[in-house]
């Protein structure tokens, strides 16, 4: 059981407000995105949720219990991989679960094949492609204890076809897998794709601009992604990301 | 083992070649021997007089590696505490700079009166030796831990001493390494000089008595000695780095 809900939370730093009035929440095993452009805030907002600062206002619980402002009760996969690079990837993995918890080379073990990654656990990061670094991340964040995960961007730095194949594995280790995700991107495609709900956020100060509720069956083939309804809500999505005023026509 | 001897041929030449012109001008002009002597009547001296000089060596040896071993201990404590600490780096930095700036040819003689002639005093030159690059390498190495290492942590939930043991020290590693090995020069340096000024025996004992008595070849002999002595010492310190560190260079053959 995981659910994380987000209300009335505010942050501000210099007097500037970062984040204005953010509700939204994460159901069990559900998969959540947030959408917004480059600098509307969305790292505060994983911050605040990871506990790194305590917001201005506003309350975080996960199943009930407040975790505004405590640290090490998510699991987080960051933009870039963050591997420990003295470490091996099978040590790497395990990192999550040794910080809070009990590590289990085992468990560890076998997800790295289930992962694609056999034949590397004795190897070190800087030996990995950067796919492969990602997939060991998440690895790693996947082992860790805590029933949510946050993912920042996790595949922004990647090139376009080794993110489809990433978003695809994401997708197939997840369904087996399953935990709530909290999933942040600038990429609308990438957004619909992978989630069950799609969260716009606005400009700075970042608000919840709309909520859209995914259709897409479930398992989603590569094909979903040059269907025409795919591209109607990239459009409908853009839309209200440009607009910036979430009046575009409901659809959720 | 091709690869040092294809990197150190030219190195090797260059001091070949010193000796061959060291001898061949020693000739030359006969320069007499308690003038400069020849490499030669060095390395003869070296080998004949082993029995002379061989309980100095061990002396010096003994003396070097345990006030190294006190001088990085120091080093490393020094270096832990003044970054888990901000308050104390703040009090103490400045004085662990001017501590470097105490001349030692005039601390010893002071630290002799006060302490007599026994090890003391000479650890405590050793050690004030040595110290220094390693706690200043160290701090240096466990304050640029990576910003992108850090927030993952944070973001995990690790405790400052999780933060401490899984990232930040074995990520000062490699930078205390380095504060070892120029230390491990150092500290051989340490022990000679520490000796000059009062000691039974020791290379510097060795090399004052052979001064002072004109036997410039032992002098030379002496000063061989301090200087395959460092050499030894940075190269045990770069084997075990190699063990330590080993990932910096595990694999980088198959990555390209």
């Amino acid at each position: 059981m995981a659910e994380l809900t987000l209300q009335n939370v505010s942050k501000s730093f210099d007097n500037q407000l970062i984040l204005n009035d953010i509700n939204l929440s994460v159901g069990n095993e559900e998969f959540v995105s947030v959408l917004g452009p480059s600098g509307s805030g969305k790292s505060t907002l994983f911050n605040l949720i990871g506990g790194l600062y305590q917001p201005d206002q506003g309350e975080i619980t996960l199943d009930g219990d407040t975790i505004t402002g405590t640290r090490g009760s998510i699991s987080y996969m960051p933009q870039s991989p963050s591997l420990f690079p003295w470490r091996t990837i099978v040590d790497n993995v395990m990192l999550g679960s040794e910080i809070v918890g009990e590590p289990d080379r085992e468990a560890a073990m076998n997800m790295l094949k289930k992962a694609g990654l056999s034949g590397y656990e004795n190897a070190y990061p800087h030996q990995l492609s950067g796919g492969m670094k990602q997939r060991a991340a998440f690895v790693r964040s996947l082992l860790s204890p805590q029933p949510l995960i946050c993912l920042d961007e996790p595949f922004s730095a990647l090139d376009e076809f080794t993110r489809l194949e990433m978003q695809k594995w994401l997708l197939d280790l997840w369904s087996e897998h399953k935990r709530s995700v909290l999933f942040v991107t600038h990429n609308i495609e990438e957004a619909l794709f992978l989630s069950d709900r799609v969260i716009v956020l606005s400009e700075r100060p970042a608000t919840v601009q709309k909520e859209f509720e995914v259709p897409f069956d479930r398992p989603r083939e590569e094909t979903l992604l040059l269907s025409e309804e795919m591209l109607s809500w990239k459009r409908e999505i853009y839309q209200v990301l440009k607009r910036g005023d979430g009046s575009g026509a409901s659809r959720g | 083992m091709k690869q040092v001897v294809l990197r150190g041929w030219r190195p090797t030449l260059v001091i070949i070649l010193l000796f061959i012109l060291w001898e061949s001008a020693s000739r030359l002009f006969e320069i007499p021997e308690w003038l400069i002597p020849s490499p030669t009547q060095v390395w003869e001296e070296g080998i004949a007089g082993w029995s002379v000089y061989n309980h100095h060596l061990y002396s010096t040896i003994l003396l070097t590696v345990t006030g190294f071993l006190i001088g990085s201990s120091v080093g490393i404590i020094v270096a832990i505490l003044l970054h888990v600490i901000p308050i104390f780096r703040n009090m103490f930095y400045p004085l662990i700079i001017f501590s470097q700036n105490i001349p030692i040819i005039v601390l010893a003689p002071l630290l002799v009166i006060w302490f007599g002639f026994g090890m003391l005093p000479k650890l405590i030159i050793i050690t004030l030796v040595c110290f220094f690059p390693i706690a200043v390498s160290t701090m240096d190495g466990l304050r640029q831990t990576s910003t992108e290492l850090l927030h993952y942590t944070k973001m995990a939930g690790a405790t400052k001493r999780q933060t401490f043991w899984k990232l930040e020290w074995p990520h000062a590693l490699p930078s205390l390494f380095s504060g070892l090995k120029i230390s491990a020069t150092y500290s051989v340096m340490g022990a000679v000089i520490s000796e000059w000024l009062g000691a039974k025996e020791g290379i510097g004992v060795y090399m004052t008595l052979a001064s002072s008595s004109f036997r410039t070849d032992r002098v030379f002999v002496a000063i061989f000695l301090i200087m395959l002595l460092s050499l030894l010492f940075f190269a045990l310190i770069t084997l075990i780095e190699k063990r330590v560190v080993a990932w910096k260079t595990k694999g980088v053959e198959t990555n390209g």
